[in-house]
């Protein structure tokens, strides 16, 4: 039955695209893949209404549709599977590479830079040639995508010249003489087909990258990407490189745990990275270049604050059985709220989110657990969430400028427009 | 009805044991399909921390639990009288939904003594045949505890269950149970913390010459984290675990040890909200070709299969193999088939003591946080001249103090009004109890069958209970309660309200979930109905996991032995039967 099934697909897939024979270079394809897994394509590029999750290895990882928010509108990432008509059946290695390089399609038309050829423009041709061709080895997938969904004026793509003339040009990545190879692969991963800066580095109100704080944090339409600086309070310069490598190696580590979008980059591309780029990423991202300017650390608010008296009371009513009264957690299962960056952050959004949502740690093979926070956005009012949220930025050696519930109630409202 | 491609094995019931048994089989390399009549449940999405420790609705309402609309049972204290439906749940509580009774456990995680599991032989040589009274129809288990220690062991290390050992590899370990049997190695995390009224009762015992030792518990007393990788957290001690599911990821349930792993497995498919309505045979009866369910549009599907697992709780296992008919049905008359034989239970004692001058603060406490004494366990003890056999273990845990089910009042106070008031404010935070739970044996006149007159919603007739304590049982209760007074009393009591169990079974008060028997393991497929491997004698590739097995009930929670059941089956399963699938792992 199964035979029977196998050569059904088969027949069906050479009747229906010639051009899709088998690919000649098997190595190419297989590297591929792994570039595409680096790249996390499936983040965006999966199906609309296919779960996440594996979909790397089937076409429905690429087949499209899935809606992007962006501060402009929503936009619907592409097909990227080699169907003639719905995907990029037609392109070749060369429009492709245009595409990662310069963020122009084969008919000229600019992509928007939520397809992150701002960095992947540092990819090399030889990987973009390699991820062309794993994606030409799917089986093409036909899915009509709105792929012109923004609202005037940013539905005119021409607009995107003067935006690539203001913050964008096509560069190809350059290893640094003074750093080692490992560093180098770092950067290059990191930098290119990683894209870590798309959300972690702040953008200007134009949603241009700030280049000159690169990693510092960006707001990321209802969760803040938190610093990757070295920063030893709001980045990541207390942890090992070791601790970077277990956190996106399995999705947490003894700090605390991905979250959010990043249990998906963890679950949908990192846990699957084999070790040593990982650890060439935490090399790189330990050891910036230039100097690191260290934020101005605030006080923290003393412990009569009156919103830190009734942040403690919630604190230990609703938090503490899981965070414990020293805030320290519990390893490898409840974040450590003292000492994290994460609460630390200037802009408290994500934290303030979890808090009145709720939400799930990755689950990797290596840490299969996948614990969750409830939410608390039902039992506490504006005033709560941003006592607790002020508390927690503000105890056990944390320090950050105190949350408003006018914070709290614009995240709560947002959220309750977001249509799942 | 529609039919779907064949799987490697189907399991009937995504609870303890079918999740074990699932992940064993998928690691096996086998294409699993796990069919559960009730809900998804997932910490994460349904035991909110919010939410979980609501004693409205999970313990008086009984959210957790099967809807007697959906299946019930019928009972009767003896064959004479005619049997009724249970319309609400009481004196025990079917689970209902992945995770099954596991989710809403205790977590006492026991061992049975080595002599339970050949009680006929082992009475009989200790003190002759006429020990075992007419019609009581105890049996041996065809297994011992030696060949069952590693799958134990197997089953508390994916728990992490706390505790202290009181032997291994045969030294005597102080501060353990020094009566229970050799284990390979310690428990995998140390005992919980106790509280006041285990401190005071532990003085009291050991002053009267007994051997207190911590429960062994599923509540995590600090992070573990088992061999399949997943991890639990240490425990509150919120005192919300029996009737409710835990939202710290601290007790041990298929949702926090297993179920992260197997749902993340390429093999494995759950599918909820489908209830089995029989299982197939091929037409001469030897093999199980799958089974048929109804899913929750009421569509009926047949899932064909190689083998099926029957996983689900003990008294559906023993209803789903009446229905299918499957083994040879029990008949009280002659003594004859196995279907719905040497059905069991628990016989419970209490002894409450009331304080002048302690507080327990009860309110903070947990399942399996307790002191307990096996001196009047199962055979420790000489039963010449006591006109009963079995015995039970002796614990002062401190559970629960819940606001709505919780008013512990000295005997002879006024059930309400102002005079009540003043004793529940008095007595809430200076009370504490005993228990004793004790062995139930098995007798030819307590079984399972078909009820002649009620059905379920699909047309099927319940399943019918015939059960009541028997002279034996009432005998060792009042033993065992009247032993447990002096300790009370040591402990400084001012009032004691001892309550050992009475004939007459009645099915309102909650008393305990650990229903057993009607499928029993043995050595003999004309007195039992599997062997140890949990493989039906009639019809090889159908296995039958969970209490129902157990030929009669011993002074323990069933839940260890359940476990190590299943692990045994699949070591069975996965190391030999696979190599010669449709075959008898024993012969006969």
């Amino acid at each position: 039955m199964r035979a029977l099934f196998a050569t059904a697909v088969a027949a069906a897939v050479l009747s229906a695209a010639p051009a899709f024979a088998a690919p000649d270079h098997p190595d190419q394809v297989e590297r591929g893949r792994y570039l595409a897994t680096v790249g996390d394509c499936v983040a965006c590029h999966t199906q609309a209404g296919s779960a996440s999750g594996n979909a790397g290895f089937s076409s429905h990882g690429f087949a499209g549709g899935r809606s992007i928010d962006t501060p402009f509108g929503k936009i619907n990432a592409a097909n990227i599977t080699p169907d003639q008509e719905t995907g990029i059946g037609n392109w070749s290695a060369d429009d492709f590479y245009r595409a990662m390089h310069e963020g122009v399609r084969p008919d000229g038309t600019h992509l928007y830079p939520a397809f992150p050829y701002t960095d992947y423009t540092k990819v090399t041709r030889e990987d973009s040639d390699a991820i062309f061709a794993f994606l030409q080895s799917l089986d093409p997938v036909r899915s009509e995508v709105n792929r012109d969904s923004l609202p005037f004026p940013f539905n005119i793509r021409m607009l995107m010249l003067g935006w690539n003339t203001l913050f964008f040009k096509p560069t190809e990545f350059k290893p640094q003489p003074g750093q080692s190879a490992e560093w180098n692969r770092g950067a290059y991963l990191a930098e290119g087909l990683g894209h870590c800066g798309t959300c972690h580095t702040p953008r200007n109100m134009l949603g241009g990258e700030r280049n000159s704080r690169p990693l510092a944090g960006g707001d990321l339409q209802g969760w803040y990407a938190p610093s990757l600086t070295a920063d030893n309070r709001t980045g990541i310069g207390s942890w090992s490189d070791d601790e970077i490598v277990e956190y996106l190696q399995t999705g947490r580590n003894a700090h605390g745990a991905a979250s959010g979008p990043m249990a998906e980059v963890v679950e949908n591309s990192t846990t699957l990275m084999p070790e040593a780029d990982l650890r060439a990423i935490a090399v790189y991202l330990k050891h910036p270049l230039g100097s690191h300017e260290a934020a101005s650390t605030p006080q923290p608010l003393p412990a009569e604050n009156p919103q830190m008296q009734v942040g403690a009371a919630i604190y230990m009513d609703g938090c503490q059985a899981c965070h414990r009264a020293d805030g320290e957690g519990v390893a490898r299962l409840f974040p450590s709220l003292a000492g994290n960056p994460l609460m630390q952050q200037s802009d408290p959004e994500s934290l303030v989110r979890v808090v009145l949502q709720g939400g799930r740690a990755a689950a990797t093979d290596a840490a299969p657990t996948g614990p969750s926070m409830p939410a608390f956005g039902w039992r506490l009012t504006d005033d709560q969430v941003a006592a607790v949220v002020t508390y927690i930025r503000n105890s056990w050696g944390n320090a950050a400028a105190p949350v408003t519930a006018d914070e709290a109630r614009k995240l709560r409202e947002r959220l309750a427009q977001v249509v799942k | 009805m529609r039919r779907l491609p064949r799987k490697d094995a189907v399991i009937v019931g995504l609870g303890w044991t079918g999740a074990i048994l699932a992940h064993e089989l998928c690691q096996a390399g086998l294409d699993v399909v796990a069919l559960e009549r009730g809900p998804w449940h997932d910490t994460s999405t349904d035991f909110n921390i919010g939410t979980a420790p609501d004693e409205l609705r999970y313990g008086v309402r009984n959210q957790l639990f099967s809807r007697p609309s959906q299946d019930t049972v019928t009972a009767r204290n003896h064959s004479g009288q005619r049997a009724l439906p249970i319309r609400n749940w009481g004196s025990f509580l079917p689970g209902n939904g992945v995770g099954g009774a596991g989710v809403h456990w205790n977590g006492h995680t026991w061992r049975f003594m080595p002599s339970d599991f050949r009680l006929r032989s082992h009475l009989t040589e200790r003190y002759g045949a006429g020990m075992i009274p007419e019609g009581m129809t105890i049996a041996d288990w065809g297994l011992t505890y030696e060949e069952l220690e590693p799958y134990y062991d197997k089953f508390e290390y994916l728990c992490g269950i706390a505790g202290q050992a009181g032997n291994l590899k045969g030294q005597i370990q102080a501060g353990g149970n020094p009566f229970e049997g050799a284990r390979s190695r310690p428990y995998p995390t140390p005992p919980m913390k106790m509280a006041h009224a285990q401190s005071l009762f532990s003085r009291a015992a050991t002053e009267l010459g007994m051997h207190p030792f911590p429960l062994p518990s599923a509540n995590m007393s600090q992070p573990y984290t088992n061999p399949l990788g997943v991890t639990m957290g240490p425990c509150t001690y919120c005192g919300f675990c029996e009737r409710f599911a835990c939202a710290n990821y601290s007790k041990a349930s298929a949702q926090t040890t297993v179920l992260p792993v197997l749902m993340r497995h390429p093999g494995f498919e759950a599918r909820t909200e489908c209830e089995v309505s029989r299982i197939l045979l091929s037409p001469d009866g030897k093999t199980a070709t799958g089974v048929v369910y109804v899913d929750a549009l009421g569509q009926e599907w047949e899932q064909p299969a190689d083998m099926v697992l029957l996983c689900a709780w003990q008294l559906w296992n023993v209803r789903l193999l009446l229905h299918s008919k499957i083994g040879r049905p029990y008949d009280p008359s002659t003594g004859e088939g196995v279907i719905g034989k040497n059905y069991a239970y628990q016989c419970n004692s209490s002894v409450t003591g009331f304080f002048d001058d302690q507080l327990f603060n009860s309110f903070a406490g947990a399942g399996a946080l307790g002191m307990t004494c096996d001196d009047y366990q199962a055979d420790v003890f000489d039963h010449s001249g006591l006109g009963f056999v079995g015995g039970a273990n002796i614990a002062c845990t401190t559970y629960n103090a819940r606001p709505i089910t919780a008013r512990p009042v000295p005997p002879g106070t006024p059930r309400w009004g102002a005079a009540w008031k003043k004793a529940t404010v008095d007595n809430y935070l200076r009370a504490t109890g005993l228990g004793s739970q004790g062995s139930v044996m098995s007798y030819r006149d307590a079984y399972l069958d078909l009820d002649p007159t009620y059905k379920d919603r699909l047309g099927r007739p319940l399943l019918r209970m015939t059960f009541d304590y028997h002279e034996n049982e009432v005998k060792m209760s009042a033993y065992l309660t009247e032993k447990m007074v002096p300790i009370m009393r040591a402990m400084g009591a001012k009032q004691i309200n001892a309550a050992p169990k009475k004939a007459g079974w009645n099915v309102v008060p909650y008393q305990t979930t650990h229903n057993t028997g009607g499928a029993i393991i043995g050595d003999n497929p004309r007195t039992s109905a599997i062997n140890r491997y949990s493989q039906m004698w009639d019809v090889p590739n159908l296995f039958v996991l969970g209490a129902s097995a157990f030929p009669q009930n011993a002074g323990y929670n069933p839940t260890g032995t359940v476990g190590a059941l299943a692990y045994l089956a699949a070591d069975g399963i996965t190391n030999q039967y696979l190599k010669n699938a449709g075959r008898p792992l024993v012969q006969a």
